[in-house]
């Protein structure tokens, strides 16, 4: 398949404010910042908008941030083989190191780190489970730009160049490519549970397949968490993550507020405890997502607006409350 | 690297903290103290969890992975549940019956009748808790076509019903807030010095830190033995744990030498070789086709299944949308006579370049309707493979995917063989028999998970005083397992690996003989040696290597209970086909194996075969069962059949059931024929109305 055969990738190629940073350290070959983070170094496109982060087609490729001809030294590639440059190290610090292998026809990025695995680095440490897009454990900064290993081929990155294979970097590192998502689950804990209304007369509850298909669209999520890391509201402001939920759960606060059966409310712990306003609708999200979840537009956006609704806007809260009556 | 073992007593961030802790050997370990210990975090491990906590008892969960990352997740066609949705003449005989037959009727007649009866409920349960199935036009939970299924009876939604599955109970377990232990692996279960189970000794992943966990229950809820193959649908988490954490603990195994291979893998790229292509492909309506085009199934149809599958593509083609007039197709045998069947094309020199057969949806669907039904299968291919599958036929071949043997249980409590011990899902055997059908797992699941986590609970509630754990088993274990690390020399464990993996897919694979059994053993036996001396580089963190060289034991034992029990099964039957002795022999029917370790040496014996009581051997004659017309009067199917001129066009109405303007999700379940006025409103609106005012205008 060529991108230009998928619209949807074809569009999420130009991207990549996000990316630019932990390329440009590997590029340049470095050790990484002081914190030990393979990213740390990298501002991830200052203001996190795309649109600055911009110059897509520059950010897009590797070869933007640095020349990497330079970069690999003495190890072009040939075509058959190929070079990855994989961050290797713990919380306490760590480097990019190259390893060299054939290349094998249909591979996808997980495949090569998995032969690395099993024939230079036995102890390289890497999350996966299913190797098919559908459980989103291996997430990774790939030539800067985060994605599923197991969903990217090799054959769609630049043959030339070695293949940049970093952490995420919003996470703490625990070791080479796997980082502490525990943020992630602790903010679940923090999410009040469905509740549904009762059931029909006959035992059922009824749901019409339109009404529920943009809950299923945000069921879809895999948690692979790229969303996450992506989002400039909390990459590089740990500061922010106690008071701020993140895209991957404000998809799961949409689905909640819009599955037909529930009865609760969490607007204000959305206004108050989850952040909603941080987010100022980059779509930095959306990009990311590999299951094509239209993150801001139909899950924050949506949000936002009922959180609003409800709060600041006392003209919408007399109309509720006449419609109510009628 | 650290790891000082006297290291430091706290979890992992996030994770549960030790409110005691226990001096071994190895310095100061943590220890933790509940009356349910659930080993495993997929589908029936969630459940059990859910159910035990329901029940008091304190509960928590030990996962390898991260949460809601088990095998599960991979799951897609749907969930089996004779709900009667689609098809009113579905009930829970009919489920039984086709469980049974699909099995081979080495089944457990009694978790089949549990299983059949119970699975219902665990679907409106799961819809409870907040998943969202995909609906039928009067706003019901929409069923579609599986193998074996003699309606459309999984529930699902588009091919990600696991993933919805595994979210709403993770979901679930974190609302009622169940400690989880993530990314920590169980290496032993302890006894203490009457043999009676007191809890586990694991390790944390991420550190390499020991753990110990004391329990009065434990639920194994571990899943399969994938990884013992080359080419498999399963992640690096199906290793055997659970059924060697039993073999070890002294319990049984049984029908070990069951395991399915489903029949469309994907076949290429090399890369992808056994990615899991969805049933539910064929259920829409794909169909198989070997290199001459030629729809071979109809070539494979078993005696047994001869008077309930269509003959000729027409009658099959019709069973899509009339399953009262029309028989099954065959493209939708169960699953074992599927993957035989393209095994012998491609052998004959009608397969496709790639070394399987071809799948086609694509000339039998339209593009709007292959992507919404079966999404994932879309993008898999595409990104995959580079193959639009509504524009040209898949290549699919049979690969590694499903252990029917495992845990031998008592099918009421899910209790193994010892006490305190208990077991769900595809870790315990008996439900499926000799070979499962698609969608049973999913139910299996559920429904023996619940009872999995009820009957743990019932016994830690029962059993009293503290369980003593014993110091000498945690040294001992700590011991052998750190020693790969310490070796100076000896094979990398990614050799060993591969090397088993290539023995049990070429000599245990689909198509057996006694001479290349044979030849496994001894294969398995020179492994098991040098797995003694598996060395390992670098530290313990977070150190695949090391995972996996303590992984190989497991993997190797179980691998030995699958060879010795296929040794012994001198017939072929389901997920065991004997190249040998190619015929079902009834002498087998009367006989499940059940394999044991004695010291270190597998002990397989045959066991006699449970009979069903008459009432339920009745349902499983050839003829159809009487229960399937009694659910609602007689010629409901005219319903479906007559009411929906446009599905044989191949667009299956499901497919509408999002379009359908004001269904009935309004709650007016009594006047559903408004609700759907192009599709049956022409049907005989009467004649399934009687049920529960709704009409099976699906299909």
């Amino acid at each position: 398949m060529t991108t230009a055969d998928n619209p949807e990738q074809a569009q999420e190629q130009p991207s990549t404010a996000i990316g630019t940073s932990p390329l440009s350290q590997a590029t340049a070959s470095a050790s990484p910042g002081a914190s030990g983070s393979p990213g740390a170094s990298g501002s991830p496109g200052a203001s996190g908008s795309p649109g600055a982060s911009g110059s897509p087609g520059a950010s897009g490729s590797p070869g933007a941030s640095g020349s990497p001809g330079a970069s690999t030294g003495g190890s072009s590639t040939t075509s058959s083989d190929v070079v990855m440059r994989i961050w290797r190290g713990d919380s306490v610090g760590g480097e990019f190191r190259e390893y060299r292998l054939p290349s094998q026809p249909g591979e996808v990025v997980l495949d090569v780190v998995h032969r690395i695995q099993a024939t230079q680095a036995n102890d390289l440490a890497v999350r996966w489970n299913c190797k098919a897009g559908k459980c989103g454990s291996c997430s990774a900064e790939i030539n800067g730009r985060p994605r599923l290993m197991c969903m990217t081929q090799m054959a769609h990155l630049p043959a030339d160049e070695p293949v940049t294979v970093a952490p995420m970097r919003t996470f703490p590192i625990i070791r080479d490519l796997v980082t502490d998502v525990a943020f992630n689950y602790e903010m679940a804990r923090r999410v009040p549970p469905f509740k549904p209304r009762p059931r029909e007369a006959d035992g059922t509850h009824r749901m019409a397949q339109r009404d529920v298909d943009r809950v299923q669209e945000f069921h879809r999520c895999i948690e692979c968490f790229l969303c996450q890391d992506v989002c400039h509201v909390i990459r590089d402001h740990e500061e922010n993550k106690p008071s701020y939920a993140g895209p991957r759960l404000l998809v799961r606060y949409a689905s909640l507020e819009m599955h037909p059966l529930d009865t609760d409310d969490r607007r204000s712990l959305l206004r108050e405890q989850m952040g909603i306003g941080y987010c100022n609708i980059t779509k930095c999200c959306t990009e990311v997502c590999p299951e094509h979840i239209k993150i801001t537009d139909n899950a924050i956006i949506p949000l936002k607006e009922r959180v609003v609704d409800r709060s600041y806007d006392p003209l919408g809260w007399v109309g509720r409350k006449i419609s109510r009556r009628s | 690297m650290a790891g000082s073992s006297a290291g430091s007593m706290s979890s992992p961030p996030g994770a549960p903290q030790a409110t005691a802790s226990i001096t071994t050997a190895a310095g100061e370990l943590p220890l933790h103290d509940y009356d349910v210990l659930v080993i495993g975090a997929g589908g029936s491990g969630l459940r059990a969890a859910i159910e035990a906590h329901i029940q008091g008892a304190r509960t928590a969960i030990v996962c390898k992975s991260l949460l809601g990352k088990a095998h599960t997740v991979m799951a897609e066609g749907g969930i089996a549940a004779a709900m009667g949705n689609v098809y009113p003449q579905d009930n829970w005989k009919v489920h039984f019956r086709d469980t049974m037959r699909g099995g081979k009727f080495l089944n457990n007649w009694r978790m089949a009748e549990l299983h059949a009866k119970e699975s219902p409920d665990r679907v409106q349960e799961l819809e409870e808790w907040g998943a969202v199935f995909d609906r039928t036009p009067d706003g019901r939970i929409l069923q579609r076509d599986f193998g074996g299924h003699r309606y459309a009876r999984l529930a699902h939604v588009g091919d990600h019903t696991g993933l919805e599955m595994i979210r709403t109970l993770q979901e679930k377990a974190t609302a009622e807030q169940i400690p989880v232990f993530m990314e920590c692996s169980i290496r032993t279960l302890l006894k203490d010095a009457n043999g009676q189970l007191t809890g586990a000794l694991g390790y944390w992943r991420a550190s390499g830190e020991f753990i110990v966990f004391r329990a009065k229950a434990i639920v194994l809820a571990t899943g399969g033995i994938g990884r013992a193959f080359q080419f498999t649908t399963n992640s690096w988490e199906s290793t055997a744990d659970g059924q060697s954490l039993a073999l070890r603990a002294g319990a049984d195994l049984m029908d070990m030498e069951f395991f399915q291979f489903h029949p469309t893998g994907m076949v290429w790229p090399v890369s992808v070789r056994g990615l899991l292509v969805t049933e539910g492909v064929r259920g829409d309506g794909g169909t198989l086709k070997n290199s001459e085009g030629r729809r071979f199934m109809f070539d494979y149809v078993p005696e047994m299944f001869r008077a309930e599958t269509a003959d000729t593509e027409e009658e099959a083609d019709r069973w899509y949308t009339d399953k009262v007039n029309a028989r099954r197709t065959p493209d939708l045998l169960p699953r074992d006579e599927v993957a035989r069947a393209i095994n012998s094309e491609v052998k004959a020199g009608r397969g496709s370049p790639h070394g399987g057969v071809y799948l086609d949806i694509a000339s039998r669907r339209s593009p709007e309707y292959i992507k919404r039904r079966l999404p994932s299968m879309y993008s898999q291919f595409m990104e995959l493979a580079g193959v639009d599958i509504t524009k040209e036929p898949m290549e699919v071949g049979p690969t590694s995917h499903y252990a029917m043997g495992g845990i031998k249980v008592d099918a009421d409590t899910a209790a193994c063989t010892i006490p305190a011990l208990f077991s769900s899902g595809e870790a315990a055997a008996g439900l499926h028999g000799a070979n499962r059908l698609g969608g049973n797992s999913l139910s299996d699941l559920v429904v023996f998970g619940r009872r999995a986590g009820l009957a743990a609970a019932e016994y830690a509630k029962g059993r009293t005083g503290t369980p003593e754990i014993e110091r000498g088993q945690i040294d001992a274990a700590v011991a052998a397992a750190l020693e790969p690390l310490e070796r100076d020399q000896g094979e990398g464990p990614y050799e060993l690996h591969q090397e088993l993996r290539e023995t049990m897919q070429s000599l245990v694979g689909i198509i057996r003989t006694g001479h290349e059994l044979e030849e496994a053993l001894e294969r398995l036996g020179k492994l098991r040696e040098h797995a003694k001396h598996v060395k390992v580089t670098g530290g313990r963190k977070y150190n695949p290597g090391w995972h996996l060289a303590m992984d190989l034991p497991s993997l190797l034992s179980v691998a030995e209970c699958v060879t010795r029990s296929a040794l012994v099964r001198r017939e072929s039957r389901g997920g065991h086909t004997r190249d040998d002795f190619p015929k079902t022999d009834p002498e087998f029917a009367k006989v499940n194996h059940v394999t044991s370790l004695d010291g270190d040496t597998v002990i397989v014996r045959a066991e006699p075969h449970l009979q069903p009581p008459p009432e339920l051997a009745a349902l499983l004659a050839d003829d159809p069962p009487a229960g399937s017309s009694t659910a609602t009067g007689s010629g409901t199917g005219s319903a479906t059949a007559g009411g929906n001129p446009g599905a044989t066009a191949g667009e299956n109405p499901g497919a509408t059931a999002g379009e359908n303007p004001g269904s009935t999700a309004g709650g007016n379940p009594g006047s559903t024929a408004g609700g759907n006025p192009g599709s049956t409103a022409g049907g005989n609106p009467g004649s399934t109305a009687g049920e529960s005012g709704s009409k099976e205008e699906n299909r």
